[in-house]
């Protein structure tokens, strides 16, 4: 009759580092102190980011309270995660976060059409994570976003904050104008290698151009949020068969909130085209596994709940524990409680792969 | 399961009309009190999915399409969703909606009874103003 949590035996009580916390600006003026007189007033006439007249909606409606956990709404007004002591409250505290790495989704320019525009915003949300985030909680790492279409303010602001040890990646958008492995991109990629950088892709809200599914528009959110595995599988194929990997062999890429369970079966299918008809792309040393094996990490949430918990970990044997990142998505409504959400058996090392030390190694954390 | 369960008196029924809920400590645990037109339910404060504070959630219906096209929302006022991801439950037995095999509430036995009872009886009263012409509520955990 009574069912109890059936993962309270795994309850972990180690630091984590969670590698997908989303800060948020209470409104578009949190972010004025960083920018000049002339974009304010851009912001104050014709909006702060994205536009759809007359909506004040996204273009997908999403689930509960506009993709946000209801319960995160801070009591003094503003949205789910622009409360540094809520956050604190809610979940540094409450879960053991070590290390949380900040991915400042929305007015960071990767989604913005007006390309001065995208170059303010990114350098204004760079400033505010430093200054508004970090500076205040010491657990809190910022990703340098970046808005992906204008690679040479890219390289740019990825070189301003490569010594500034607030930031440990780069955040560019995977719902980008073209695909990912396209040559358009790849001064970023240089420079995120130069600097030791990874770069974090995270499925954004708006796209540059391209259907957020491979079949179209979707109807439902749930289609549309369904998407993130198949979006960003087609960067992937797009970034290893375009050669990025050998141009730039000391690239690494998180891949956020975009799943993992797909990615055996997408990199078998790599390997045989790869080994039936190389000739097309000669410059490929290597077998796409090999370069998937190297070169990607995977943020785990949200966490696939098969009806067979027993059945991830299978999965993870294929992919090496060494290569996934635990995240929590807050304050977003399919947040993972590392306290619940994982199911099934780990050894004492595996945990503290998943939970800790592979997020560390890849971003260089103390 | 050998545990006792203690009676508590949570509130006066008339303080938590149709519609209404009330969030209680009792038996060292959150539990969240609810009235659903008119009958009492409790409900243990922990989703048994992921582990938020299920009673905090948004009191709702079931959405129901007998084919594409053609919805309905019914039994409204019946149903809690989680604040954290959104599950569905309903109020009356802990049931989920979304997997009703596996994920099921712990659920608490809640009643009204006469206050001229309370005084009678061995719950834990003290807390509360008692009066005899009222109807309070009582919930065991």
């Amino acid at each position: 009759m009574n069912a109890p949590l059936p993962s309270v035996t795994g309850a972990q009580k180690i630091g984590i580092v969670d590698c997908d916390i989303h800060p948020v600006q209470r409104s578009a003026a949190d972010l004025y102190p960083y920018m000049s007189q002339r974009w304010r007033e851009h912001s104050e006439m014709f909006g702060p980011h994205i536009r759809q007249g007359l909506t004040g909606m996204q273009v997908y409606p999403r689930m509960m309270a506009a993709g946000q956990r209801a319960d995160a709404y801070p009591a003094g007004g503003g949205p789910p995660g622009s409360d540094l002591d809520m956050m604190r409250a809610q979940h540094l505290d409450a879960v053991g976060v070590e290390w949380g790495m900040l991915v400042a989704l929305s007015k960071g320019g990767m989604e913005e059409r007006n390309p001065d525009y995208a170059t303010v915003l990114s350098h204004a949300v760079n400033e505010w994570q430093r200054h508004d985030w970090v500076a205040k909680e010491p657990r809190l790492l910022a990703g340098v976003v970046v808005p992906q279409e204008d690679a040479d303010f890219c390289v740019q602001e990825i070189q301003l904050r490569a010594q500034d040890k607030a930031f440990k990646q780069v955040i560019i958008s995977p719902r980008s104008a073209e695909p990912l492995g396209r040559r358009r991109y790849w001064p970023i990629y240089a420079a995120a290698q130069e600097c030791g950088l990874p770069i974090g892709l995270h499925p954004a809200a708006f796209s540059g151009g391209a259907p957020s599914t491979s079949a179209g528009w979707p109807t439902y959110y749930m289609q549309e949020h369904y998407g993130f595995c198949t979006g960003m599988q087609g960067n992937i194929v797009s970034m290893i068969f375009e050669g990025v990997f050998e141009r730039f062999p000391r690239l690494k890429i998180a891949l956020i909130e975009s799943g993992f369970t797909w990615m055996p079966a997408m990199a078998w299918r790599m390997d045989a085209a790869f080994e039936r008809m190389r000739k097309e792309v000669p410059h490929l040393k290597r077998r796409p596994s090999d370069t998937i094996r190297e070169h990607f990490w995977f943020a785990t949430q949200p966490l696939e709940e098969p009806e067979n918990p027993a059945h991830l970990p299978e999965i993870i044997d294929w992919i090496g524990w060494d290569r996934l990142l635990f995240s929590t998505d807050y304050p977003h409504w399919d947040y993972d409680d590392p306290r619940h959400c994982i199911r099934f058996r780990m050894t004492e090392a595996q945990r503290a792969m998943l939970f800790r030390d592979n997020a560390r190694t890849l971003y260089g954390l103390p | 399961m050998s545990r006792t369960l203690t009676r508590h008196v949570v509130g006066r029924a008339a303080d938590l009309p149709p519609g209404g809920r009330k969030l209680v400590k009792a038996g060292g645990r959150e539990i969240g009190v609810f009235n659903v037109h008119g009958a009492y339910y409790a409900l243990a404060n922990i989703c048994p999915h992921g582990g938020g504070s299920l009673c905090e959630g948004f009191i709702t219906g079931l959405s129901v399409a007998p084919r594409p096209g053609q919805y309905d929302l019914i039994r409204a006022g019946e149903f809690l969703r989680c604040p954290l991801h959104g599950w569905e439950f309903e109020i009356a037995t802990g049931q989920s909606y979304c997997d009703p095999k596996n994920t099921r509430l712990r659920t608490f036995h809640a009643a009204v009874e006469h206050g001229a009872d309370l005084v009678k009886g061995p719950y834990v009263a003290e807390s509360f103003e008692v009066r005899v012409e009222e109807d309070y509520i009582v919930l065991e955990a």
